[in-house]
């Protein structure tokens, strides 16, 4: 494969890395970067009805404190060098969730100052699309997200500085 | 005397309680605020550029995407001028779910400045209860267009498509259960002794300052100054609705806020006088050349299917010439400026953000004000990022 | 029509030699009024008049539509009048310069500034004029009408009609 894994795939590791996604995937931090109209959807998912809460996501304000960036909306050439900071301030493990059609692709703004996709510049890990997408699709695809932290190996290794962590695609 | 240096400090954009990506370049001596620079354009995504090249029906979908807190009263602004444009008459039962939803859209708006606000200020319990009315609000928006915030519903000439039957008894119920819930809030903050200190003194702007500033919609009206367009400037009818303008009397937060709350109240009434006149009709004027033919002509016809195509394909050509129109939004005039070359595209179209203006006056209301005092402020003002750097 | 409105009686008593056009489209009356009167007219409507509210300045660019490429344009509104009133000044190519109206108005420092940065016209004697919507170092005007739709740097993108 030729990705770094010391400690190998068996049945004690595998374990461990159970332990540690499935901690990871329940708390879940998002940074709160809202940028445009799916910050307010974004704020309704958090809000009464929806209550991300009870999936251990808790919106934090510091980059330094979280784990996960949901891209809220549109990127402009303005805002890009910000984002890619924010992104870089973050600790490792992280995730980017692209939230809408604009931080997907641009949206329907086909224009000099929008950049077309935060994928340009971050490792997108989930698309979620929707103009803005509703909190159930915001919901949708934090299940997604946590999916694949899921599948994730060596993620014990990775975290007492043994090895990479090894995401799969899907 | 021992002296200190000044120290500069940089809130946003990307910052919890900047409403989104504002940036403001703050100059502090100790915690007093001696000078602000707001930076914007970190939303900039070039609408007016864009509706250049839309026909007119394209554009509207633009437009939900301004005040994404609003997005009915957008519609709203944009389609009164290109009906102005146009010279076209709406039927009664149109005007009236226009404005049944405008006033929606004005409650809407007034919630998530009230539940943003009182989250910035520290009143969390508040973010909690305004955020489930509005999801109500949300649900109406969905049953009558399909979409939960961008709607997309008005059309030049009336509307999408006519309202479902429960929506009458839907939206009655909800104007019937919000002043109680208007009670709820008021009984969390008005008396509020954090709320009081907060609030009382702070952003203080006189009348005549916001008038040479421009401040429009209720951050004009809480520093004494009675001026409401639906009221002196009217449209779609709304000088035959009968409501109370709220004028605030002490130009601060607080009185920007009890404004805000009576005019959620009076949106209320509004709604319920303009639903006892809602009565059967055509929700399209009849004018061929500009509106869609009805979706049954367009399945079952050919006439009909060319009909539609052609207007979905070409757009309509509006009259050469040039209008504006404003319209009350939630944050103070929102004015539509379209100069029309008689094609089918606008030649250029100007939005003019009540927002945009409105933070013009953050550094004469917060100067001089403690660092903790902006937050107030900002709130106070109710900005919206997408309309001010459209 | 036109003619019988409050402030163009008075703009054409004392202003005639500024004033280049009056129109009314819609019941909207619009003055344009040469460049260089456009101050005294706007302040005249200000204190005389009492247009107290600056509601919005902008500009159009007609590029080979017109013979002054650009057009100001300022949107009147009085409070105590409650009626509104269009300014338009046009502005040769040339010489893409006006005065400031921040001397009336403080509302046009945020809007002339825009106006600057989406058209690249100089205010004269602004107290603050930066680019506001763009970033300081970006090339060009983009509300200019030989400005690129996607931006100069970029092919539009082909699946779709605009």
């Amino acid at each position: 494969m030729g990705v770094d894994n010391p400690l190998g795939d068996n049945i004690i590791t595998t374990s461990l890395d159970a332990l540690v996604n499935w901690s990871r995937k329940s708390s879940i931090w998002p940074m709160t970067f809202g940028l445009a109209c799916c910050a307010i959807e974004m704020m309704a998912t958090g809000a009464s009805h929806n209550d991300l809460d009870r999936f251990g996501i808790i919106f934090r304000a510091s980059p330094r404190q979280s784990d996960c960036i949901i891209i809220a909306g549109t990127v402009t050439k303005k805002m890009l060098p910000v984002i890619k900071t924010v992104y870089e301030q973050m600790p490792e493990p992280k995730w980017v969730i692209a939230m809408g059609a604009c931080a997907c692709s641009g949206g329907v703004f086909d224009t000099y100052s929008v950049v077309q996709g935060i994928d340009e510049a971050l490792p997108v890990d989930v698309y979620i699309p929707g103009c803005p997408p509703r909190p159930e699709a915001l919901l949708f695809g934090l299940m997604k997200l946590q999916d694949k932290i899921m599948k994730e190996k060596n993620s014990f290794g990775s975290a007492i500085g043994l090895g990479n962590r090894i995401t799969s695609a899907a | 005397m021992a002296t200190t240096e000044k120290m500069t400090l940089n809130m946003g954009p990307q910052h919890p309680s900047t409403h989104g990506v504002l940036r403001l370049v703050l100059e502090l001596d100790g915690e007093v605020i001696t000078k602000i620079t707001p930076d914007i354009g970190y939303l900039h995504r070039g609408v007016e550029k864009l509706s250049e090249h839309r026909t007119y029906h394209q554009v509207l979908p633009l437009t939900d995407r301004l005040d994404y807190l609003a997005p009915m009263s957008n519609n709203l602004g944009y389609i009164l001028a290109v009906e102005k444009l146009l010279d076209i008459e709406v039927p009664e039962r149109a005007q009236v779910i226009r404005i049944i939803m405008a006033e929606m859209t004005r409650l809407e708006s007034h919630l998530v400045w009230l539940a943003c606000h009182a989250l910035d200020i520290g009143a969390m319990t508040v973010f909690i209860y305004a955020f489930r009315e509005r999801e109500v609000i949300m649900e109406t928006y969905e049953q009558i267009s399909g979409a939960r915030m961008t709607s997309n519903f008005f059309r030049a000439g009336g509307l999408s498509m006519d309202v479902p039957p429960e929506f009458e008894k839907k939206v009655r119920t909800f104007v019937d259960e919000m002043p109680g819930y208007l009670d709820t809030y008021e009984g969390l903050l008005t008396t509020n002794p954090i709320w009081l200190k907060r609030t009382v003194g702070n952003g203080v702007i006189s009348a005549e300052d916001a008038i040479d500033i421009g401040i429009t919609g209720p951050a004009l009206r809480g520093s004494g100054v009675d001026w409401d367009m639906r009221r002196d400037n009217s449209y779609s009818g709304y000088d035959t609705y009968q409501f109370q303008v709220p004028v605030g009397k002490n130009c601060d937060t607080f009185d920007r806020y009890k404004v805000r709350l009576v005019e959620m109240r009076e949106a209320c009434k509004i709604i319920r006088q303009a639903l006892d006149r809602l009565k059967p009709g055509p929700v399209l004027a009849d004018c061929p050349q500009v509106c869609y033919p009805p979706k049954e002509n367009v399945y079952n016809s050919i006439e009909g299917l060319i009909h539609h195509f052609k207007i979905a394909s070409e757009g309509y050509p509006v009259p050469e010439g040039e209008v504006y129109q404003g319209v009350e939004a939630p944050k103070g005039e929102l004015g539509f400026y379209i100069v029309s070359d008689g094609s089918s595209k606008p030649y250029r179209m100007r939005i003019r953000p009540p927002s945009f203006v409105n933070l013009q006056a953050i550094e004469k209301m917060a100067k001089g004000a403690m660092i903790a005092d902006l937050v107030a402020v900002i709130g106070t003002l109710d900005i919206v990022l997408g309309e001010i750097d459209r | 029509m036109a003619e019988n409105n409050r402030a163009v009686v008075r703009l054409k008593e004392k202003f005639a030699e500024s004033i280049l056009d009056v129109t009314e489209f819609r019941g909207e009356v619009t003055v344009t009024v040469k460049k260089d009167g456009i101050i005294p007219v706007l302040a005249f409507l200000k204190q005389s008049l009492q247009y107290n509210l600056l509601t919005d300045v902008t500009a159009v660019d007609y590029l080979g539509k017109k013979e002054d490429r650009y057009m100001l344009v300022y949107q009147l509104f009085s409070i105590d009048n409650k009626d509104r009133l269009r300014i338009k000044a046009p502005l040769a190519e040339s010489d893409g310069r006006i005065q400031s109206a921040t001397q009336v108005w403080r509302t046009a420092d945020w809007l002339e500034r825009e106006v600057y940065d989406l058209f690249g016209i100089i205010f004269e004697n602004h107290p603050d004029l930066r680019r506001i919507l763009m970033t300081p170092d970006w090339v060009g005007h983009p509300l200019r009408k030989d400005y690129p739709l996607q931006g100069p740097d970029r092919e539009p993108y082909k699946g779709r009609l605009s």
